[in-house]
């Protein structure tokens, strides 16, 4: 790097202190800037390497198992620039207007301006109903893992992981070490599915040996794993008694009192479409992305988006995303600030997450989308869990209102406009319409982004909250 | 169909604790009764700790347990004696906390 950056021209705002908004602070921190971080966790690490509270005392062997080097890694890398950076934890983004973020912290809400915009907002499940999905009892997979690693407890006492990705074996794994008794595995793919996946996972040999790992050890420790199911129920009237599944040898019903469920992950791209970056249909993902070149660079000019937030690539590439992000950042200020060795280092990264992308690929071949998910609803599954709004009530919409696209499906039966605002139901609303329909995925469309991004109370400083142009948005 | 507005017919606890179990003890008020928690807790855990159900729908009725616990869903609001809404699954439990899993419900 040649010479400092101005600090007073250039504000730099990351949102997400996960691992790819904590390699970009720390990139650009390298570069003499000093970047806002704002998180609406209290502590960083983002979901996947989520810390604990600061009164718990397990060891990150135990918290975070293969990944505690990287988790260590991370979290250490936060903690060596925090006086470098403004960081905001605690504290929500709701909305963006032209280089300004609008947020909220302990039921204050401010304006943040910036300069550069580095979106790194990470993901949740992908979830996919069944009947009784609501019950009590019933959490995704990525909130039992933080049941236990933030809380140190089982989301029950007789657990049945069911839906199918990497997570699905994960915490089923992490489960059973922990002593919680996990009654079984359902996986929707096939080990034909999986066997098929591995040439391209050889990719990276390590990733792939340890998703053999969880399950060779779930198999030895008397966990039993079924494949190639259809989940049918959560049974229970006050909280969930038992799950119903089906294979090729009929349904089955097991006891138990709780359920972790999902189908890997989806993007938090809320903040990217308010800030008005372009998406495109991403077939392997099937989903709607936020369009960003090979650093990051979405279509508008100073906002990048690294990490799951724009696709999902997991935790080692995303922080490979966030350091690229960053390099972008710099290069666009002024590409003579990169020295060779750090244009050597760029080309390196975009390898390495080149690499990482072709493991990707084997990892969707191994656990796929259950294309045919919706054709098995029934009417009266409930799709949307904040509203109430069954799969018949969207199957009306579409066959008797002649609505096909999603965002008219929501404004006819308020299906994703509740709390959640879709991050729950938007995946399967938009698969009922397109089997309902009898039109590609692709036509259905997306919904569209509003703010708040997520609720804010009622209780604000009024004055604050003034900053707010209205009708600017 | 059980009648989900009598909360006192719900059992529980939902959650186990696994790991973490030497933290310092706190009561707080759960529907009008005094009952325990860990110092660490999340009012949802310290709530699931001790029953099965967090809340129950707006439109139906129905009994919920929140679900993704990491601030996405929005499905473990609760309410505060005070009238405060907090999101149990990102908030921590402090002693003489207030809570009412069924608002409206007489105490």
């Amino acid at each position: 790097m040649s010479e400092t950056l101005n600090r007073e021209t250039f504000k730099p705002v990351i949102v997400g202190a996960g691992p790819a908004g904590v390699r970009a602070a720390q990139t650009l921190v390298r570069f003499g800037l000093r970047p806002v971080v704002i998180d609406e966790s209290s502590i960083w690490g983002g979901q996947i390497y989520r810390q604990q509270p600061l009164i718990f005392k397990r060891s990150s062997k135990e918290l975070y198992g293969f990944e505690s080097g990287r988790a260590d890694s991370v979290h250490q890398a936060m903690a060596d620039i925090l006086n470098q950076i403004d960081y905001h934890p605690d504290t929500l983004v709701w909305n963006a207007q032209d280089h300004e973020l609008d947020t909220i912290h302990d039921g204050q809400t401010s304006t943040t301006p910036y300069s550069h915009l580095i979106v790194a907002t990470g993901a949740t499940d992908r979830v996919l109903p069944f009947a009784g999905w609501t019950l009590p009892g019933v959490y995704t997979l990525g909130g039992a893992q933080v049941c236990l690693k933030f809380q140190g407890c089982a989301i029950g006492k007789r657990v049945v992981f069911m839906g199918t990705g990497p997570l699905l074996y994960l915490v089923a794994y992490q489960y059973a070490r922990a002593g919680a008794q996990v009654l079984a595995v359902l996986d929707t793919s096939s080990l034909s599915d999986q066997v098929a996946a591995t040439p391209r996972m050889i990719a990276q040999p390590g990733l792939l040996a340890k998703g053999i790992y969880y399950v060779a050890w779930l198999r030895t420790h008397g966990v039993p794993v079924h494949r190639s199911i259809q989940p049918v129920a959560a049974k229970g009237e006050s909280h969930v008694t038992s799950v119903v599944w089906r294979d090729k040898r009929g349904e089955h019903t097991l006891e138990c009192d709780a359920i972790g469920f999902g189908y890997a992950l989806r993007s938090e791209t809320q903040l990217a479409d308010i800030v008005g970056a372009k998406f495109e249909f991403d077939p392997a993902q099937r989903a709607f992305l936020p369009v960003r070149d090979e650093s990051g660079r979405s279509s508008i000019p100073g906002v990048y988006i690294a990490g799951d937030g724009g696709g999902i690539m997991g935790a080692d590439a995303s922080e490979l995303a966030g350091e690229l992000a960053a390099f972008a950042l710099i290069a666009d200020i002024d590409i003579q600030l990169l020295s060779p060795t750090d244009l050597q280092h760029i080309q390196t990264l975009k390898s390495r997450l080149t690499t990482s992308s072709k493991f990707r690929v084997g990892l969707d071949r191994a656990f796929p989308f259950p294309e045919n998910w919706a054709d098995n609803i029934q009417d009266d599954v409930i799709i949307c869990r904040c509203e109430e709004i069954t799969a018949g009530e969207i199957r009306h919409a579409v066959t008797e209102l002649c609505a096909l696209e999603l965002n008219r499906v929501k404004a006819l039966t308020r299906v994703g406009m509740g709390r959640c605002q879709s991050r729950m139901c938007g995946v399967a609303a938009a698969e009922i319409v397109a089997e309902c329909a009898a039109i590609d995925i692709k036509e259905v469309g997306r919904l569209r982004g509003q703010a708040p991004i997520k609720p804010i109370p009622f209780i604000t400083e009024p004055e604050t909250l003034s900053v707010h142009k209205q009708g600017e948005r | 169909m059980t009648d989900f507005n009598d909360y006192k017919s719900l059992s529980g606890p939902q959650f186990v604790r696994l790991a973490e179990t030497d933290r310092e003890c706190l009561s707080f008020q759960l529907n009008g009764k005094s009952v325990q928690a860990l110092k660490g807790d999340t009012v949802l855990t310290a709530i699931l700790m001790n029953q099965s159900c967090l809340r129950k729908t707006e439109m139906q009725g129905m009994p919920r347990a929140g679900f993704c616990l990491m601030g996405a869903c929005q499905d473990c609001w609760v309410t505060l004696a005070s009238g405060q809404r907090l999101r149990a699954c990102t908030s921590f439990i402090a002693p003489d906390m207030h809570i009412t899993t069924f608002p409206g419900d007489p105490l």
